[in-house]
C-alpha cells in the first residue's frame, strides 16, 4: 500500500532522470546519498595520498618523493580527510537519517541544501588543482600555519579560496540542520525523545556555526597578509604569527569535537540494536555531549604548550583539557553499560561499534598523555601525535562512518549487504589499522618527528611496519566499495526493520526508504 | 496564517538568528586580534615588554641590595641585509635604576632600508617588570645605503621582579618593514634615488 501511494506519487513529481536529477535534486535522500559517494572519492584519493607518505617512509632516505611534495602530500592528506571526508561523511549521514528518525518529510530548507552540496566539488577541484601551479600545493600542514603560509605560491591562496567555500557549505549545512531538528520535528517527538544521533549532530551544527566562521577569518587574514599590506601575522608590521595559532586552535579544537561527536551518535544507535536493549543512560550522553561541546572552547592552547605560554596558562589549558576525559569517560562507560548483560550478536555494524569504543579509548587516553604540559614537550610533533589523532580520526570517526553504512545500507538500498565479506573488511581494516598507527606511538615516543620526509636509523623497524599496514589499510577499503556497490546493486531483500528489533522511526518505513517519507508525520508513542 | 506559512515564519525567524551568529563569531575572529594583544600586555606572553615614562622611573627607589644580570642579544630576520648587535653582551643593574645601553646597526647593502625591531624578553615571568622609557623599536628605523647607526635603549627593571629571576635577557629581531614603511613623498624620492644609482653603480 504504502509503495502504490510512492510510485503514484513520483510519477507526479517527474523527476529529471540521469544527472539533472543529481544536480537539480533537493530531496534529502538523494543529497545525503551525494554526499556519501563524495566522501567515499575524498576517503580514498586521501588515502592515497596518505600511501605516498608511507612510501616515502618505508625507508630512511629520500627515495620516492622530494620533500617539498611529501610536505603537499600530508597538507592535503589531512585537508581532504577533515574537511572532504569526515565532515561531508556525517553530514550525508544526517541528511539521510535526520528527517527520517524525526518524522520528518525532508529537511527544512531543501533548495540550501541541494546548494551546500555542490558547493563541494568545486572546492575541492579548486584545492586539488592547486597541485598543479608553480610552487605546488599547500605544504605549511592542515593548520596552515603562518608565517609559512604568507609565503608560498598561488596554491596557498586557492587553498584560502577552497576552505572560504568548504566554510560556506558546513555553515549553510549547520543551519539547515538545526533548523530542521527545531522546528520539523513530528507531534510528540520532545527534545529528549529524539534519538542520541539527532542530539549529537544538533550539537555538533552549534559548533559548526561558532567556530567555521572564525576559521574563515583566520584564513581571511592570511590572504590580506599576503596581498592588501596587512600585517596580523607578520612581526615587521606589528603583528605576530603565534596569534595566528591561537586563532586557528580557536577553532581547531571545536573542530575536532565536530569530527567526533556524530561518530558518537553513529555507535549510540549501532550499539543498542544489538544489545537488543535501549541506551543506558540516554540522559547522561545528551548532557556529557553538551558538556564536550561546552569544554571543547576552552581548550585549545594544549595544541601549542610548547611555543610559551605564562605558567598559569598551561596550567588552566592542561586541566580544563584533563577535565574532557570526564564526560567522555561518562559515555564509554555508558556504551559498555548498554552492551552488560544485553544479548549480543556481532554483525559488521557491531563489530565497528565496538572496535570504536575500544580503539577511540586507547586514543583518548593517548590524548590525556599529550594534556600533562610537562610531559608535552617531549611529545609535541612528534609521531605520538600523529598516531593519537588517527586513533581517534580514523577508529573513531572513519570506523564509526563505516559502521553506521553498513547498518543503514540494507534501509537505503532494500538489501543486505554481503555479511561475510563486511566481516572480513572489518577484520582487514581493524588488524592494518593497528598495525599502522600503534608504532607509532613508540616512534613517536623515541623522538621521532612529524612532516618530515626523513629519518634516523634506529625508527627504520617501526617504520617498516606501519608502511605495510598503511597499504594493507589502503587496499581493504576497495573491499569496501566492492561490498557497498554489491549491495546497491542486489543480495538479499532486506525486511522494513532489517535487524531484530532496532530502535527509531527509521525502521517503521519500508527497505528500500521510498523517495517520500513521512508527508503525513507519523504517531509518536 | 495557514500551517504552512506559519511553519515558513517561524524557519525565517531561526534562520535569521543562526545567520546572525555566523556573521557575530566572523566578527569575533577578528575581535581576537586586539584581544590578544590585551592579553599579552597583561600577561608578558611572548616577551612583550612594557614601556614607561623616565620621569615616573626616577622615583622609584633603586633596591641596592640586589643585582640582576641582563643579557643582550640581537639578529636579523626576514631578508634584512644588515648588520645588528648590541655595544655590550651583558650588564649587571640593580632593580628600579634607570640603565642606558645601545645597540649598533649597520645597513651593508648598496640601498637604503627600512627595518623593524621587536623585542623579547625571557624568561616571559619578567617581560612585565622590564620596561623600557626609550627604545630603537619605538619606530621604524630607516639606514642609507652602507649607514652605520647607533640606537639607544633606556630601560629599567623593576623592584617588584619576581625574586627567583636573576638573569633577564633583552633580544631584538630586526625584520625588513619595507612593505610597512609610513614614508613622506621626499622619503620616497630618496629612496628611489638611492636605488637607482645602487643600480648605476652596479653596471659601472
Amino acid at each position: 500500500m504504502a509503495t502504490a501511494d510512492v510510485a503514484h506519487h513520483e510519477e507526479h513529481h517527474h523527476h529529471p532522470s540521469g544527472v539533472m536529477r543529481w544536480i537539480t535534486t533537493t530531496n534529502h535522500k538523494d543529497i545525503g546519498t551525494l554526499y556519501l559517494c563524495f566522501s567515499l572519492s575524498m576517503f580514498l584519493l586521501g588515502g592515497l595520498m596518505a600511501l605516498v607518505i608511507r612510501a616515502e617512509l618505508f625507508q630512511p632516505g629520500l627515495q620516492v618523493v622530494d620533500p617539498h611534495f611529501f610536505n603537499q602530500m600530508t597538507t592535503m592528506h589531512a585537508l581532504l580527510m577533515v574537511f572532504g571526508a569526515i565532515m561531508p561523511g556525517f553530514v550525508g549521514f544526517a541528511n539521510w537519517m535526520l528527517p527520517m528518525m524525526i518524522g520528518a518529510p525532508d529537511m527544512a530548507l531543501p533548495r540550501m541544501n541541494n546548494w551546500s552540496f555542490w558547493i563541494l566539488p568545486f572546492a575541492f577541484t579548486m584545492l586539488l588543482s592547486s597541485l598543479f601551479t608553480a610552487g605546488g600545493g599547500p605544504a605549511a600542514g592542515w593548520t596552515l600555519y603562518a608565517p609559512l603560509t604568507i609565503q608560498g605560491g598561488m596554491g596557498v591562496d586557492m587553498t584560502i579560496f577552497a576552505i572560504h567555500m568548504m566554510g560556506i557549505s558546513s555553515i549553510l549545512g549547520a543551519i539547515n540542520i538545526i533548523v530542521t531538528i527545531f522546528n520539523m520535528r513530528a507531534p510528540g517527538m520532545t527534545l529528549m525523545k529524539m534519538p542520541l544521533f539527532v542530539w549529537t549532530w544538533l550539537i555538533t551544527a552549534f559548533l559548526l556555526i561558532a567556530v567555521m566562521p572564525v576559521l574563515a577569518g583566520a584564513v581571511t587574514m592570511l590572504l590580506t597578509d599576503r596581498h592588501f599590506g596587512t600585517a596580523f601575522f607578520d612581526p615587521a608590521g606589528g603583528g605576530d604569527p603565534v596569534m595566528f595559532q591561537h586563532i586557528f586552535w580557536f577553532f581547531g579544537h571545536p573542530e575536532v569535537y565536530i569530527m567526533i561527536l556524530p561518530a558518537f551518535g553513529i555507535i549510540s544507535e549501532i550499539i543498542p540494536t544489538f544489545s537488543r536493549k535501549p541506551l543506558f543512560g540516554y540522559t547522561a550522553m545528551v548532557l556529557a555531549t553538551a558538556a564536550i561541546a561546552f569544554l571543547s572552547f576552552i581548550v585549545w592552547a594544549h595544541h601549542m604548550f610548547t611555543v610559551g605560554m605564562p605558567l598559569t596558562g598551561e596550567l588552566f589549558f592542561m586541566y580544563s583539557t584533563m577535565l574532557i576525559a570526564v564526560p567522555t569517560g561518562v559515555k564509554v562507560f555508558n556504551w559498555v553499560s548498554t552492551m552488560w548483560r544485553g544479548a549480543l550478536t556481532f554483525e559488521t555494524p557491531m563489530l565497528f561499534a565496538v572496535a570504536v569504543v575500544f580503539l577511540f579509548t586507547i586514543g583518548g587516553f593517548s590524548g590525556l598523555m599529550l594534556a600533562i604540559t610537562p610531559a608535552d614537550f617531549q611529545y609535541h610533533d612528534t609521531y605520538f601525535v600523529v598516531a593519537h589523532f588517527h586513533y581517534v580520526l580514523f577508529s573513531g570517526a572513519a570506523m564509526a562512518m563505516m559502521g553506521g553504512a553498513y547498518y543503514w545500507l540494507p534501509k537505503w538500498t532494500g538489501h543486505m549487504y554481503d555479511e561475510k565479506l563486511g566481516k572480513i573488511h572489518f577484520w582487514l581494516t581493524t588488524i592494518f589499522f593497528n598495525v599502522t598507527f600503534f608504532p607509532q606511538h613508540f616512534l613517536g615516543l623515541a623522538g621521532m618527528p612529524r612532516r618530515i620526509p626523513d629519518y634516523a636509523l634506529q625508527f627504520t623497524e617501526f617504520n617498516v611496519i606501519s608502511s605495510i599496514g598503511a597499504f594493507g589499510l589502503g587496499f581493504a577499503q576497495l573491499l569496501f566499495v566492492y561490498v557497498i556497490v554489491k549491495c546497491v546493486r542486489g543480495g538479499s531483500k532486506a525486511t522494513d526493520t532489517v535487524w531484530e528489533a532496532p530502535r527509531g522511526l527509521e525502521w517503521t518505513v519500508p527497505s528500500p526508504a521510498p523517495y517520500h517519507t513521512f508527508e503525513t508525520p507519523p504517531k509518536i508513542a | 496564517m495557514s500551517v504552512a506559512g506559519q511553519a515558513q515564519a517561524s524557519n525565517r525567524r531561526l534562520i535569521g538568528k543562526l545567520v546572525l551568529l555566523v556573521f557575530a563569531m566572523f566578527g569575533f575572529g577578528f575581535a581576537l586580534v586586539p584581544l590578544y594583544d590585551v592579553f599579552c600586555d597583561i600577561t608578558g606572553l611572548n616577551g612583550k615588554t612594557g614601556t614607561a615614562d623616565a620621569n615616573s622611573i626616577t622615583k622609584d627607589a633603586v633596591d641596592r641590595s640586589r643585582t640582576i644580570t641582563v643579557e643582550f642579544t640581537g639578529n636579523t630576520a626576514g631578508g634584512l641585509p644588515w648588520e645588528f648587535r648590541p655595544a655590550v653582551a651583558k650588564m649587571q643593574v640593580h632593580p628600579g635604576a634607570l640603565t642606558r645601553t645601545s645597540y649598533f646597526a649597520r645597513n651593508t647593502s648598496g640601498h637604503a632600508g627600512v627595518g623593524r625591531a621587536i623585542p623579547s624578553v625571557t624568561p616571559s615571568e619578567a617581560a612585565a617588570h622590564f620596561k623600557k622609557t626609550e627604545c630603537f623599536c619605538f619606530t621604524e628605523q630607516t639606514l642609507e645605503a652602507g649607514e652605520l647607526k647607533e640606537m639607544p635603549v633606556q630601560f629599567v627593571v623593576e623592584s617588584d621582579l619576581p625574586p627567583g629571576i636573576n638573569t633577564v635577557t633583552l633580544s631584538y629581531a630586526f625584520f625588513n618593514a619595507e612593505k610597512y614603511a609610513r614614508r613622506t613623498a621626499d622619503d620616497e624620492a630618496q629612496v628611489n634615488a638611492a636605488r637607482t644609482s645602487n643600480i648605476r653603480g652596479d653596471r659601472s
